[in-house]
């Protein structure tokens, strides 16, 4: 090394030299090899369009018009749901807005406040609200005051009217439209005065707690013409549109059984909510909470004419309680159980995909197994419906004590598609349809073969391994034109541009009331322990020899 | 050149570069063949201290585009030089970067949880910094002045490109 650092000319290049130099090189033959192996299978044709054929558009909403007229609000019910409601419409609590802020200060990727405060702008006023319940009723006029999505030391609009009574806040003339978030046991009869009293209406599924009520509300949307939304905010999931046209063109082949589950294990998932401070008989309208006469007396009627006394009560339902008014979902006397609160979703989801209507039979089995606390509804449910016309099987089936995700499933002869916030597919190693391309090895079947990730997929080729891994991730959200949105928002946004645009809205009363038949044939055949059928003609609930 | 390896010593060191080499060209060549690739999931999964600026970068789909040919033409140009030899110790400075940010992306911490699970069990050193280590060991016992191109640019080239650059 001495001797060359004094030495800088550059050398004469002797052959052995050259030979050194070049020792290597050979090497590169080999590699060629495996890169000239592997370029074929990378570049082996992904292209899968001749089997699978989809459009590569992405999921449409009815747009807003930037012309709309403002639409003026009243909002029936501000518990749980009706304060998501009310988010969803861009109005929160001050309190609530201080602490996604206090949050933020913890954790700078808290975005929440963020994606609230961009949240679309309605243009809507909350005008009247109506809660049973004082301190809910307070706090659904500071969220309807709070125009400029501002903490406590904000500056807030004026304060929308507080109803005492729903029938109040209907007669109201500066209400054009209502959000009803009451129990189930209410929805049906609060969304026909509504309707009755001109207002539009969006309510919280399930549509109705009794049978009849059902064909009342159906004929009174239908002849008021109100614009009626049930609230199965997954109308506007992305995918499942993609799922309706996935079904349209055949790409599963034969689809003979669905799968549908509920999957909760916590207490407030299991419907043990918190009991609100500040609630006793003084600050709760129980007379109202029990509910409306003529529901109350179909309720009664049918449980008794069918021997079903040991699922009502068991308290009595002037009695005042916390337990039944904060966690009134464990009761009959007040729910659907989850036939209504669980299922419907589900049900709904498979309806906007496959179109199946109502099933012609319904039969359940289940039980209260976990949750122990005096509850009348089960935690534990399956129920199968048949479409036989269809040749098709929809389970469902559910927990509130196991929180294993089961996932939706459509099972086809050739493939499976399952669906959340994504969509997947995968071949069937017996498909007579994928046959060729499995053999060719383009299309595997131990992993989805067509992932559909909102807004980053290609149609039309075989899953690409960042798909594959936003689908294993779940790193994804619903997009609509690059930007980010709640379902529940767009699902609202919807009912209010269809009162504006004069549209139907996606679940509109038919829908609903294909919805709440069904669910209703769910739990009728769990009370009764005996299969319900639908008789499409005289469409009516038809019950099967008890087994 | 002379040299002051033992022949093993010499044969190893040479045997190490090809290995390292060999992977790098591989790894390169496979990703730019697949049109389809993209390095875009594995850096929106990653963890630690700079994981926010990973993943921002993974999110603007501009900067993606020169991250992915970047990645891609890196490691098949430094796979390229180790293999032949050619201007190797910068191809090991080279590799050496690149090993330092897929390590920072998804450093091996306890308890950090990736969607490519690893197929062993690592704590703060994984595969990937062990090739950083060999890599050093390369750049400071060079072997392509030897047995590579460097051979020839050692004698034509200026005596300030030794240091880093062959």
């Amino acid at each position: 090394m001495e001797k060359e650092k004094k030495d800088n000319t550059p050398k004469k290049i002797a052959r052995r030299d050259v030979i050194k130099s070049l020792a290597t090189v050979p090497l590169l033959g080999a590699v060629a090899y495996g890169v000239i192996k592997t370029r074929k299978n990378a570049l082996l044709n992904r292209d899968i369009s001749d089997v699978f054929h989809i459009s590569s558009s992405d999921a449409l909403f009815l747009q807003p018009k930037p012309d709309g007229r403002q639409i003026r609000l009243g909002l029936i019910g501000f518990g749980i749901r009706g304060n998501q409601l009310m988010r969803a419409l861009g109005f929160a609590e001050p309190s609530y807005i201080d602490n996604l802020a206090e949050e933020k200060k913890n954790n700078p990727d808290d975005t929440r406040l963020d994606l609230f405060r961009e949240q679309d702008n309605l243009n809507i006023v909350i005008n009247g609200v109506c809660d049973i319940f004082d301190v809910y009723g307070e706090a659904a006029q500071r969220a309807g005051a709070n125009i400029n999505r501002e903490g406590s030391n904000g500056k807030s609009g004026p304060v929308p009217k507080r109803y005492r009574t729903y029938q109040e806040l209907l007669a109201a003339d500066d209400i054009d439209a209502v959000v009803i978030a009451a129990p189930d046991h209410w929805h049906g009869t609060m969304a026909m005065d509504a309707a009755r009293s001109g207002k539009h209406v969006y309510c919280e599924k399930p549509l109705t707690w009794t049978v009849p009520e059902t064909y009342m509300l159906h004929q009174t949307i239908k002849e008021t013409g109100a614009v009626f939304q049930l609230g199965h905010q997954g109308r506007q999931t992305a995918c499942y549109q993609k799922a309706a046209e996935i079904i349209e063109k055949d790409l599963l082949g034969h689809v003979n059984l669905i799968e549908v589950c509920t999957n909760r294990n916590t207490p407030n998932g299991a419907w043990v909510y918190d009991i609100i401070e500040g609630s006793n008989p003084q600050t709760i309208d129980w007379k109202q909470f029990e509910g409306n006469k003529d529901r109350i007396k179909e309720y009664t009627d049918y449980m008794k004419s069918n021997g079903l006394e040991r699922y009502m009560g068991p308290e009595e339902r002037d009695q005042f309680s916390f337990e039944r008014f904060f966690r009134w979902r464990c009761w009959w006397d007040y729910s659907t159980g989850l036939s209504g609160d669980l299922l419907t979703h589900e049900y709904d989801a498979v309806n906007q995909i496959m179109h199946l209507g109502i099933p012609a039979s319904a039969a359940s089995s289940g039980g209260v197994y976990f949750f122990k606390d005096g509850r009348t509804v089960p935690d534990v449910l399956q129920t199968t419906f048949e479409w036989p016309d269809r040749d098709v099987s929809m389970l469902y089936s559910a927990t509130l004590a196991s929180s294993r995700d089961r996932g939706k499933v459509f099972m086809g002869h050739d493939a499976s598609m399952e669906v959340s916030n994504i969509l997947s597919i995968t071949a069937d190693r017996n498909s007579e349809r994928y046959a060729e391309k499995i053999k060719q090895g383009v299309i595997s079947t131990d992993q989805p073969f067509f992932t559909y990730v909102p807004g980053q997929s290609k149609v039309d080729a075989v899953t690409s391994a960042t798909e594959l891994y936003f689908a294993q991730r779940g790193l994804l959200y619903t997009y609509v034109n690059g930007k980010r949105y709640d379902t529940t928002h767009l699902h609202l946004r919807e009912w209010l541009e269809c009162i504006r645009q004069g549209q139907t809205t996606s679940c509109n009363i038919d829908m609903a009331f294909d919805e709440a038949i069904t669910a209703h044939m769910g739990t009728r055949a769990y009370l009764e322990g005996r299969t319900m059928y639908w008789d499409k003609d005289k469409k009516e609930i038809v019950r099967g020899e008890k087994a | 050149m002379e040299n002051n390896y033992s022949k093993s010593q010499l044969t190893l060191l040479v045997i190490l570069r090809l290995f390292i080499g060999w992977h790098f060209l591989y790894e390169g060549m496979v990703k730019v063949l697949n049109p389809g690739w993209s390095a875009k999931a594995y850096l929106m999964d990653s963890q630690g201290i700079f994981s926010r600026m990973f993943i921002d970068m993974s999110s603007n789909a501009g900067l993606m585009k020169y991250i992915d040919f970047l990645n891609e033409w890196a490691l098949v140009l430094i796979g390229l030089g180790l293999l032949i030899g050619c201007f190797a110790r910068l191809s090991s400075i080279g590799g050496m970067i690149l090993l330092l940010f897929y390590t920072l992306s998804h450093p091996p911490f306890l308890g950090a949880e990736y969607m490519m699970p690893l197929e062993g069990s690592y704590f703060l050193i994984d595969k990937n910094l062990v090739e950083l280590a060999a890599l050093a060991v390369l750049f400071v016992f060079p072997t392509a002045r030897i047995f590579g191109i460097d051979n020839l640019l050692y004698k034509v080239l200026p005596v300030s490109f030794r240091k880093f650059i062959i």
